[in-house]
């Protein structure tokens, strides 16, 4: 009996060692093993065994049992491994193959730049401010201090709705609102859009956007003006830009002044881009309110002063992004805009 | 305004390169647009005489001179008719260079050959505007008392350079060269010089000549005048000549020659009149007549109105005030008697006369700015004492003189205190007293540390202190004041809450793949028609503009839908083939009354073609307010909406407000675009979604209990709305329904026809206990037997 079992034992392994998959080795189990299987059987004739001999065949059994199943579990985890292997192998994919499944939207590059410009001065403790695109005719001009006979007031500049509504010429008119509603103190700014009599050409629009900003306090200075704008334009352009400050004049500021930037293009070397003098023009335009603007607004000019200051937020971007003419910003072409 | 360096030396002494000047300048104030160079690359051209010209042995067209450039005679072939034996020109020499790139070499004319060429203006680089017109086809004849030989580049002053300025409109005495004389001498601490009018010889009596001058106008605030008899027109010399020519001004004749020297010179437009030619001799300035018409000097017949400000003589307007004069009164060959005038016009009329006309001239540029009255008289004599100089005529004496104005005297009281307070820098008295002098303001001291301070009459610009700091400012250089921080409270900046909602929305549906777009508030009235809009509907109820630039900008939109419509109707046309796109803009609503403001509301303007459908745009748009908090809201058909497809179309409802309509383009619409895909567009009101957003999240519990999913698939007609059947299922199962989802809709051979059968998976939840069948079984019935009693649903199984 301890032959057959030798015997048994090691045609089980034998035919272990021959099967390829998991199925075979399933069926060798049942062979051996199962409840009708090869080793049961054998063990079914125990009982005509010795009582002596019982108990080592029962041993020795039990062992073959062992060395069946233990080598059938090595077998089937190595087969498992190599089918996953397998699995894995075949899985391979082309990564280089694209399926266009998600998509990102593109917001526009002016709203952008309008932004960055409002979270830069909103950190730096302004409030943003809004007002109409119809304007007042005393709002847009004469609140501002703006003569009669301004050629800005001319039908050719500005665009009238009639005799006392317009579409506002820029955003100061919005300082003029919160100077009335809020009084002084005062630190805003306001973004959005303008109208001008132009025609559209690469450079000019009937609409475009400038960012408006007001500083009124007690002792408000020229100095405390460039110290801000410096900061403004640094974290704007970088650090390595420089500014420069030329008297200028506007109707609503006196001082005024325009602000001429080192050239983006070449910092400041000379370049064809900046007629090689190494400014970039006219970046932004600014001053001291003038005291009968405050005045216009109820506010005491001899207790308060204040600083103002505007930009085209279209150069800005055009700038910023290398584009060379403003019509693209207000074309909507998908081409266009899906590149920012 | 031009400004020629050597011209500026006459009256300044500074010894500094154009570049200086030009940086001083700009850091003072007027803003330099160029430095041009008025030698555009000459070299190796000199002045010459004819001496003898001979016809061409072979060519008929060329003429052989004899030119004698001083150490030699050379021979010339040329084509030029305009030389004579005698004359003195411009001679480019072999190896000379010109600035068009020619290099001047022997040359074989017919078997002459030629040493050089006789140069025209344009030859040496000069503008076509700027050339006297009887040389402008021919040679430059010079005809000066000029050393032949010499360079041309210094003869015509070509080495000067010119820069150009950008003046601001509140410096009008900056448009000359004696104004950016004394800019230049206030900037570099530099003297002025006076410019010292001395007439010589004065002969007869102005009264004889010109019987009377009206002013009949409270517009004219002084006339000057002033005769010149025994004139004789020829070409001004030609120091003259490039002195205009060099500032951008074409040499007429030696008269009008010096009134254009002038006005450059002192910025005081002049005019001249032909005497014989004023009808009675009498000069009467007034307002021109509605129906009255002139010929000015370009030729051009102009129409005037009572707004206008004419001089006239007894029969006929003889001028445009301030812009031209008349071809009727003009200098000519036989012009022998002349008056001068200088005078000063209301600078509104000549600005808005100048702009009437489509006539903007030298002298309305400055008019229309406003002109020192003082200088009509300085700079009428000046122009005499150059006529007498250049010897164009005898200056006759006597003037007339109406004054119209009251002379002011501007005095403004500065304190030293209010310099500091301003521009952050404490500037010294003595140097703040410097600066003003420099600039021609008298000062002198009131009281301890208070300067009273007399405005130039030039200086009409300077009003107030704050405009005496500016001044101040700009001479102490802005760029030498140190920059300080600001201080006081620490505050936080802010945006307001409806534009951080604005941009929220931006954001949501920047996710959600949509590009944004930007379009002018401004459309065409046309648009309109195209969305098909009957008369009386309400889009139509619109801001019309008093002076649009086109009919395609003229009226203020009342939707976005059209602007979105043209957008991705170019797109398409561009070939690409889907868009996702939105806008959030303003629309203009006009108010009852003409002096209110009108209304000016916010919308957001989704629209998309080319990819998915209705209910893509209706996920996006649930997606949006589900963000925004926006809850308990409902639809309704929209098939009445002429923009819109009458059976794709929703409305969307809240607590009896509008949040906007979306649905897909009406096939009409389409066409009227001749557009080849399907477009969906949505319209939302933002003060609605403004006012029904709620960010506010408060945590719920997670569920802990199981949930149980059964489907219900039913058989309806096909009128029977998804939402209809949802609103059954949820009044059944109340708060027991966590979720409904349509997962199938089938049509087909299985079901008859004109029904539908509708597949709906509902998740049940209890949030106290688990749920067991029979509590589900219940409510499924239910729900069942409500469907067939309302919808006579039958179920699928």
């Amino acid at each position: 009996m301890e032959n057959k079992l030798n015997e048994l034992l090691k045609s089980a392994i034998e035919e272990i060692k021959k099967s390829n998959d998991l199925n075979d080795i399933e069926k060798i189990r049942i062979k051996y093993l199962g409840k009708k299987g090869q080793l049961t059987l054998i063990l079914r004739e125990m009982g005509n065994l010795s009582k002596e001999l019982r108990p080592i065949i029962g041993q020795k059994a039990n062992e073959v049992r062992f060395e069946i199943e233990k080598k059938l579990d090595e077998t089937k985890s190595k087969l498992e491994q190599q089918e996953k292997l397998e699995k894995i192998k075949i899985e391979k994919i082309d990564i280089t193959e694209r399926r266009k499944s998600t998509y990102l939207g593109h917001k526009h590059p002016l709203l952008m730049t309008i932004k960055e410009l409002e979270d830069l001065f909103i950190s730096m403790g302004f409030n943003v401010v809004t007002g109409p695109e119809i304007e007042t005719v005393e709002n847009n001009f004469d609140m501002l201090n703006s003569p009669e006979n301004h050629p800005s007031r001319d039908l050719s500049d500005t665009f009238y709705i009639n005799d006392k509504l317009l579409l506002r010429t820029h955003t100061s008119p919005v300082q003029i609102r919160a100077m009335k509603k809020y009084n002084a103190p005062l630190k805003i700014i306001s973004a959005g859009r303008t109208f001008r009599f132009d025609d559209v050409d690469d450079t000019h629009s009937p609409m475009f956007h400038q960012l408006e900003g007001l500083v009124v306090d007690e002792n408000i200075s020229m100095a405390n003006l460039k110290y801000t704008l410096d900061i403004f334009i640094k974290e704007l352009f970088g650090n390595d830009i420089k500014t420069r400050y030329r008297p200028h004049y506007f109707p609503f500021t006196e001082p005024s002044a325009e602000v001429d930037v080192t050239c983006v293009e070449c910092r400041g070397e000379g370049c064809p881009h900046c007629n090689y003098t190494g400014w970039s023009m006219e970046l932004l335009g600014c001053g001291m309110v003038h005291p009968k603007v405050l005045e216009n607004c109820g506010i005491d000019s001899e207790k308060y002063t204040g600083f103002a200051f505007g930009m085209g937020v279209d150069r800005i971007t055009m700038v910023k992004y290398g584009i060379k003419d403003i019509r693209l910003l207000f074309d909507n072409d998908n081409r266009f805009l899906e590149q920012f | 305004m031009l400004l020629p360096i050597k011209w500026l030396k006459n009256y300044v002494d500074i010894e500094l390169s154009s570049k200086e000047i030009a940086d001083g300048l700009t850091y003072s104030g007027s803003h330099v647009e160029s430095i041009i160079k008025l030698n555009k690359g000459i070299t190796g051209v000199v002045v010459g005489k004819i001496e003898k010209i001979d016809k061409h042995p072979n060519a008929d067209k060329l003429r052989i001179c004899k030119v004698n450039v001083g150490n030699e005679v050379l021979t010339i072939v040329t084509g030029a008719q305009n030389v004579s034996e005698g004359d003195i020109v411009p001679v480019a020499k072999v190896g000379a260079h010109l600035p068009d790139g020619k290099d001047i070499s022997e040359a074989d004319f017919r078997g002459v050959i030629s040493y050089g060429m006789l140069c025209s203006l344009k030859e040496l680089g000069y503008e076509d505007n700027v050339i006297p017109k009887e040389v402008k086809d021919g040679i430059f004849i010079i005809n000066d008392d000029v050393n032949l030989g010499l360079d041309i580049v210094e003869v015509l002053s070509l080495d000067d350079e010119v820069i150009e300025f950008e003046i601001t409109p509140n410096r009008p005495d900056c448009l000359s060269i004696y104004g950016m004389a004394r800019e230049s001498a206030a900037t570099f601490n530099a003297q002025l010089k006076e410019i010292d009018v001395k007439i010589v010889n004065q002969v007869d009596d102005i009264k004889d000549l010109i019987s009377d001058i009206n002013v009949d106008t409270q517009k004219c605030h002084r006339y000057y005048a002033k005769a010149i008899k025994d004139v004789e027109i020829k070409p001004s010399p030609l120091w003259l000549k490039t002195a205009l020519m060099n500032a951008g001004v074409r040499p007429i004749n030696n008269i009008v020659d010096v009134t254009n020297y002038v006005m450059l010179e002192l910025g005081e437009p002049l005019h001249a009149f032909d005497i014989d030619k004023i009808a009675g001799r009498k000069i009467i300035v007034r307002q021109a007549k509605d129906t009255e018409e002139i010929t000015t000097l370009d030729g051009v017949q102009r129409a005037l109105t009572h707004e206008d400000i004419v001089i006239a003589d007894e029969n006929k307007a003889i001028g445009i005030a301030g812009v031209m004069g008349g071809a009727n009164t003009e200098i000519t060959q036989s012009t022998r008697l002349v008056v001068i005038e200088g005078a000063n016009f209301e600078p509104k009329n000549v600005r808005l006369t100048a702009k009437r006309l489509g006539l903007r001239t030298e002298a309305s540029t400055r008019f229309e700015k406003g002109i020192d009255e003082n200088l009509c008289k300085f700079a009428v004599d000046r122009a005499c004492q150059l006529i007498e100089v250049i010897g164009a005529g005898k200056v006759v004496n006597g003037n007339y003189d109406i004054v119209k104005f009251t002379p002011e005297k501007t005095n403004i009281k500065l304190r030293l205190s209010r310099i500091e307070k301003l521009l952050g820098v404490k500037i010294d008295e003595f140097d703040v007293i410097n600066y003003l002098n420099r600039l021609k303001f008298e000062t002198s001291l009131l009281d301890e540390g208070i300067i009273d301070v007399v405005v130039p009459t030039f200086r009409r610009d300077v009003k107030v202190e704050a405009d005496l700091i500016e001044e101040i400012g700009r001479l102490y250089g802005f760029h030498n004041i140190e920059t300080k921080p600001l201080f006081g409270k620490l505050t936080r900046g802010n945006r307001p809450k409806d534009k951080e909602l604005q941009n929220y929305i931006k954001d949501i549906l920047w996710g959600l793949g949509f590009n944004e777009a930007m379009t002018y508030s401004f459309i065409s009235p046309k648009a309109f028609d195209k969305l098909n809009l009957p008369s009386n509907h309400e889009f139509r109820k619109y801001i019309r503009l008093m002076n649009p630039l086109g009919e395609d900008y003229s009226v203020m939109r009342t939707t976005l839908i059209s602007n979105m419509l043209d957008l991705l109707n170019k797109n398409n046309n561009r070939g690409i083939e889907s868009m996702r796109v939105y806008e959030i803009g303003n629309v203009f609503l006009p108010s009852n009354s003409s002096d209110s403001m009108p209304e000016e509301k916010t919308m957001v303007c989704i629209g998309m073609y080319g990819e998915r459908d209705f209910y893509f745009l209706k996920d996006v748009i649930e997606t949006l307010l589900e963000r925004l908090g926006i809850k308990e809201y409902e639809y309704i058909r929209e098939s009445e909406n002429p923009i819109y497809h009458p059976g794709r179309t929703a409305k969307m409802i809240k607590d009896m407000k509008s949040l906007g309509v979306f649905g897909e383009i009406h096939p009409d619409i389409m066409e009227n675009y001749d557009f080849d895909k399907r477009i969906y567009i949505a319209e939302l009101d933002f003060n609605s979604i403004f006012e029904f957003t709620n960010l506010d999240r408060k945590y719920t519990e997670l569920p802990r209990y199981p949930s149980i999913v059964r489907d219900i698939a039913v058989v309806v007609d096909e009128d029977i709305t998804v939402g209809d059947i949802e609103d059954v299922i949820y009044t059944n199962g109340k708060e027991l329904i966590e979720s409904i989802e349509l997962f199938d809709i089938y049509r087909g051979n299985q079901i008859d026809t004109g029904k539908k059968s509708l597949a709906f998976s509902i998740r049940y939840r209890s949030s106290e206990k688990t749920l067991k069948d029979e509590d589900v079984n219940q409510i499924q019935k239910k729900i069942i037997d409500d469907l067939e009693e309302k919808f006579q649903a039958k179920l699928r199984s």
